[in-house]
């Protein structure tokens, strides 16, 4: 909400300046969003009356004025505004005025004819962002006073960021309110008189929803001129609280609103039908709004209705049909109180924001009706004429807010605020609130005043007493923490370890947002059940990623399109997934490789990363956790057939995959180099088995090197799981250190060469004893997978 | 009789000079001194001499040998410390050269950033607790005191899935959830990635927030200024001034903006602080009764605070990072820097 320093200070005025008040406002959780000046910096520019006019000899539309401006003589100034005439009364810049733009008025002529000084549109004055002609001041503006004190220019707009429970700072009126406690000055609403009654005339008003309208007042003012010039010093606080004019009646409307935070609507009493109802929205009611949109109502909706149909959306907006317009005669003002739980929501839904919803949404003083209807009532009065009748009205006191007594308990507020504070500070807060207080044993009870809807249990108490005492007058203790014994669990890796593992291995740290293009996701996952955003920011951002490659893919691609030729990247997050209907969210760990498997470096052939540098990686993590998975081949959509991998357990569940990204979604998203990825469940990665000792043999170990000839299509895991299902105890470790093709292995076959540990814990082997756990192995190997020795 | 002992010491130390090798010297050792060498022959015919004369030609002939041993042992080191020498200088290397092997990398700078708040909060004993990112509204607001149609919803510009099913707004929800699986006394932070359907020059629509709360029999609003101040003098490493701004949350009462001196112009005023000296880096306050009653827990009894902090924004504080964006980005030459 912003608002005009100088207004503020006309009902309470601290002997402080702008920037002491705006501190104080701001520390006091009314938080100041900006200061600015209420207009540009302009100087030598006073009021002026046009004294005589006459035609350019030599421009159709310039005229020569003679100007009176509070000196002996008037001056000569030449004017090409339309609306210059005998008798206007104009802000006059004068020879060396200074004006916004940093434009200086000088002597000068003008096509001939000597001008001294220039007459002053707003705009020129940076008063408007557009002007139509000269800027036209009252009648009664007193020629040769500087415009900025005529206008009270030297002011300050105070843009306050207002938290959602803080209605009640919401007008000039409440502002000032709270700025009196905060300086311990005294305050009282401004007294407002009540208008004479000149006619009787009413229209019945009927509350079919007293819940949500607890209070409705109304007044037809009769024979109002709508034509009237809103006065000059009314416009002007309007537009220093960033409200446009648009003419005496809503002016004045709006103008309350600022000044005291009550919304009023005024109808066009002649285009009503009957009287007034508020009432719910009928089924399929439409509503034309005064700003031109036509709404469909929903029944849960509250509408101001004449017999006929819905006039206004209760709380937010009017309706066209009754709008105060050029040919008004008779107004019906209304001004109402309605239940926020009521009114919060609708504007939302509708697409509409309005003065009069935000206020009404978080909350109007209850018992400020009837002031707000008397000072609209008198101010249309004074400006556009008018007689006002008596009041119709409604009232549901059983539905209007309560406030009841709070239990304040001293006790409490020590507790809560770590400080006990003397009585007399307590009270004094408490009643320079407004609040009404009863002593008791224990503390208080308090009534807190209509206005503040946001204090209703002790602790909102114990709040305001903080802040008003000051947050940061309040100790900050040394809080004894006392700390329970940290675990330090061995049974699962610490996430941290592993993503430093990673690091250490050359792989950057990346974080994509979790929601993704729903085309790479379908690209990457087909057979992936989605979950949708129902409002999603763009349709790249649309799903819920099944996998964390969806955003490690685009990172990557946002690196090559950047001329980095060698990409590693990891990230850890969830992915979402629906699993038999059932929505999973589960902790991933996925990583990316791309260009060459080493940085560029001297003396090194380059070579590109291939699946068993990423494995490498991955056996790594798995190193930190002792598991020893298997990688079995797999066929997933993403990854090239030959060259992708699951990654089972001991258990047998699926920990992960791997493999190389299928070449045509390479080519399809854009990489020119194969791509290698990973993806793995943290929880299954983590898990770690705590160290079992095991004693050490003080016997001899003896390698043994084979090289077996096998066919192609057997798996390194092939030989190893006959090896050790050989259940040979001796059998401590086996190690593959080559493949070999080529001259001396037959076609379709490969020589792999294994080297055997063997180690027995109670005596040393012999020659014999080794060549016979040998023979059985082998024996094994020929039987199961038809390998044999190399010669 | 062949050569005299004095005839062959002159032969051998002339063959010992002319040795350029420690393999040439092995050879001239040998052909003196091995099994079949000049000396050892010498020896072997002293058996034909009379016993007079044996002791008298052996001790020349020792003495002879001996004389040559000496020098050959010293011809051996001077040839070895040239072989040395000579190893060593054709085994100089460009030490300048740069190392090889497999580069190491970084994390990402929110990372690092998430670790110190959990390692900070963690030297006091808070624990660790991560809740779901896709939530339920009653977690995410309802048990948080904020009802339907509140304005503080609308405030929290909130990516749903259906009527009740959302991206949670902030991580205050795993507060709810921590407290419905745990009995107080509770010393909790919960880090994570938060979303709001909001995307512009300063706006993201994730990013992450550390929400912490501590819940025991005698929690103040001062003991939460103490911890805060204490956590953020110990984040930035700063003696900086801290101050708390009421403010409005529904699930605190009271609640309060923390600010701290801008930690770029040391409160002077500066771009990153619109001029007025301050930061605002964190929202907190002591946990609403109402929160409690959802969880039920008994606020007579227990009371508690809460804080929540935007772990992009005190990352960019702390390195001077100007574009919130380029978290996302996910840009090599970004990343890297922080590495």
């Amino acid at each position: 909400m912003q608002i005009s320093e100088a207004w503020l200070r006309e009902s309470v005025n601290p002997p402080i300046d702008t920037e002491q008040l705006v501190a104080q406002l701001t520390m006091a959780g009314l938080e100041v969003d900006s200061v600015e000046p209420a207009a540009a910096f302009f100087s030598g520019v006073v009021v002026g009356q046009v004294l005589a006019l006459e035609q350019h000899p030599d421009a159709d539309r310039l005229r020569v004025c003679q100007v009176a401006v509070g000196t002996a003589e008037p001056l000569q100034i030449v004017c090409g505004a339309s609306n210059v005439r005998m008798g206007l009364k104009i802000p006059a810049a004068l020879v060396g005025a200074k004006l916004p733009g940093d434009f200086n008025i000088k002597k000068s002529k003008l096509r001939g004819v000597e001008s001294l000084g220039m007459l002053c549109s707003e705009k020129e004055l940076g008063l408007a962002a557009e002007a139509n002609g000269l800027m036209e001041l009252p009648d009664d503006a007193p020629v040769g006073v500087d415009i900025r004190d005529y206008l009270a220019l030297n002011d300050s707009l105070i843009e306050v960021d207002l938290t959602p429970n803080r209605a009640d700072c919401l007008s000039v009126e409440g502002i000032a309110r709270e700025v009196a406690v905060l300086n311990q000055l005294p305050w009282t609403a401004q007294a407002i008189a009540t208008t004479p009654v000149s006619h009787s005339d009413t229209l019945a008003v009927n509350v079919t929803e007293p819940a949500a309208c607890p209070r409705y007042l109304g007044r037809l003012i009769n024979n109002v001129n709508v034509l009237a010039e809103t006065p000059a010093w009314l416009k002007e606080r309007l537009r220093r609280s960033g409200i446009r004019s648009l003419g005496p009646i809503v002016d004045v409307t709006n103008y309350v609103l600022i000044e005291l935070g009550q919304p009023l609507h005024a109808f066009d009493a002649d285009q009503l039908n009957g009287g007034i109802t508020v009432r719910y929205a009928h089924a399929a009611e439409e509503l034309v709004l005064l700003n031109g949109q036509t709404i469909q109502l929903d029944p849960d909706t509250l509408v101001i209705a004449d017999d006929q149909h819905a006039l206004a959306l209760a709380g937010v907006m009017g309706g066209s049909s009754s709008a105060v317009s050029d040919s008004t005669r008779n107004v019906f003002l209304e001004c109402a109180f309605f239940t926020p739980r009521n009114i919060a929501g609708k504007a939302r839904r509708y697409g509409l924001h309005t003065d009069s919803s935000h206020r009404f949404e978080r909350g109007v003083d209850a018992t400020l009706q009837e002031r707000a209807i008397e000072r609209a009532t008198q101010l249309i009065l004074d400006i556009a004429g008018g007689e006002a009748g008596t009041f119709s009205g409604f009232e549901a006191a059983e539905h209007l807010p309560q406030r009841p007594a709070i239990h304040l308990r001293k006790q409490r507020i020590s507790k809560l605020l770590g400080v006990t504070l003397d009585e007399p500070t307590i009270t004094g807060i408490l009643q320079r609130l407004g609040m009404v207080i009863k002593q008791q044993a224990d503390g208080w009870q308090v009534t807190p005043p209509g206005f503040r809807f946001d204090i209703s249990i002790e602790a909102d108490l114990i709040e305001e007493i903080a802040r008003i005492y000051g947050y940061n007058n309040l100790p900050n203790s040394r809080l004894l923490l006392h700390a329970p014994l940290g675990l330090a669990t061995e049974t699962v890796t610490d996430l941290e370890r592993a993503k430093d593992l990673l690091v250490d291995r050359g792989y950057q740290e990346a974080i994509t947002y979790s929601f993704v293009d729903e085309d790479i996701q379908q690209a990457i996952a087909p057979n992936d059940e989605v979950v949708r955003l129902q409002n999603p920011i763009s349709s790249e951002l649309a799903v819920m990623r099944t996998t964390l490659w969806c955003g490690l893919l685009k990172a990557a691609l946002h690196n090559t399109n950047r001329q980095q030729t060698r990409v590693r990247l990891f990230e850890t997050g969830l992915r979402f997934v629906k699993e038999n209907g059932e929505l999973q969210q589960q902790k991933m760990l996925a990583g990316l490789a791309l260009g060459s498997a080493y940085p560029e470096q001297w003396s090194k052939t380059s070579r590109k990363v291939d699946f068993f540098d990423i494995k490498a990686d991955i056996e790594a993590l798995f190193k930190l956790t002792g598991q020893s998975p298997t990688f079995a081949p797999a066929t997933l959509p993403a990854l090239h057939p030959g060259q992708s991998a699951e990654i089972l357990s001991a258990a047998g569940q699926r920990i992960g995959c791997i493999g190389m990204l299928h070449p045509l979604l390479e080519k399809q998203l854009g990489f020119d180099s194969q791509v290698y990825l990973y993806e793995l469940d943290q929880n299954l990665l983590l898990e770690k088995n705590i160290p079992a000792f095991k004693p050490l043999s003080k016997y001899p170990a003896v390698n043994r090197d084979w090289a077996l000839i096998v066919a192609e299509s057997v798996t390194a895991d092939d030989i190893i799981d006959c090896i050790k299902s050989s259940h040979e105890a001796t059998l401590k470790g086996i190690t593959l250190f080559d493949i070999y093709r080529g001259k001396g292995v037959e076609e379709g076959c490969k020589s792999i060469a294994l080297s055997l540990n063997l180690q027995d814990d109670t005596q040393t082997l012999t020659d014999s004893e080794v060549e016979a756990i040998l023979s059985r192995i082998l024996a094994k190997l020929t039987i199961t997978i038809n390998a044999k020795l190399r010669d | 009789m062949s050569a005299t002992p004095e005839e062959i010491l002159a032969q051998a130390l002339a063959a010992l000079a002319e040795a350029e090798d420690l393999n040439q010297l092995d050879q001239v050792r040998i052909h003196y001194l091995g099994k079949k060498g000049l000396f050892t022959l010498q020896m072997k015919e002293l058996g034909r001499l009379e016993p007079e004369q044996r002791r008298l030609v052996g001790q020349v002939i020792n003495q002879a040998r001996d004389s040559f041993q000496g020098q050959l042992e010293h011809k051996k080191t001077l040839l070895e410390n040239a072989a040395l020498a000579a190893r060593l200088a054709s085994e100089r290397i460009d030490v300048s050269l740069p190392g090889r092997g497999q580069s190491i990398a970084g994390l990402h700078p929110v990372t690092t950033t998430l670790r110190r708040i959990n390692k900070i909060f963690a030297s006091v004993g808070f624990q660790t607790v991560e809740g779901p990112e896709i939530e339920d509204d009653y977690h995410n607001f309802g048990a948080l005191n904020i009802p339907d149609h509140h304005p503080a919803r609308a405030m929290h510009d909130t990516f749903y899935f259906d009527a009740h099913t959302l991206l949670r707004t902030h991580t205050s929800p795993v507060q709810i959830r921590a407290m419905e699986a745990q009995k107080p006394p509770l010393k909790v932070i919960a880090p994570g990635r938060v979303y709001r359907c909001d995307s512009d020059l300063t706006h993201t629509p994730m990013f992450h927030q550390v929400e912490g709360f501590l819940v025991d029999t005698d929690v103040s609003f001062a003991d939460l200024k103490g911890v805060l101040y204490e956590f953020l003098r110990a984040f930035f490493e700063k003696d900086s001034q801290v101050r708390f701004r009421p403010s409005y949350f529904p699930f605190t009462e009271p609640s309060a903006e923390v600010d701290i001196e801008c930690v770029m112009c040391n409160g002077a005023g500066c771009r990153v602080c619109g001029q007025t000296g301050w930061l605002e880096v964190m929202g907190c306050g002591m946990i609403h009764p109402e929160v409690f009653k959802s969880v039920n827990i008994d606020s007579e009894q227990y009371s508690g605070f809460a804080f929540g902090m935007g772990v992009e924004r005190l990352a960019m504080l702390r390195y001077g990072i100007n574009d919130l964006r380029l978290f996302f980005e996910n840009d090599l030459k970004f990343l890297e820097q922080f590495n």
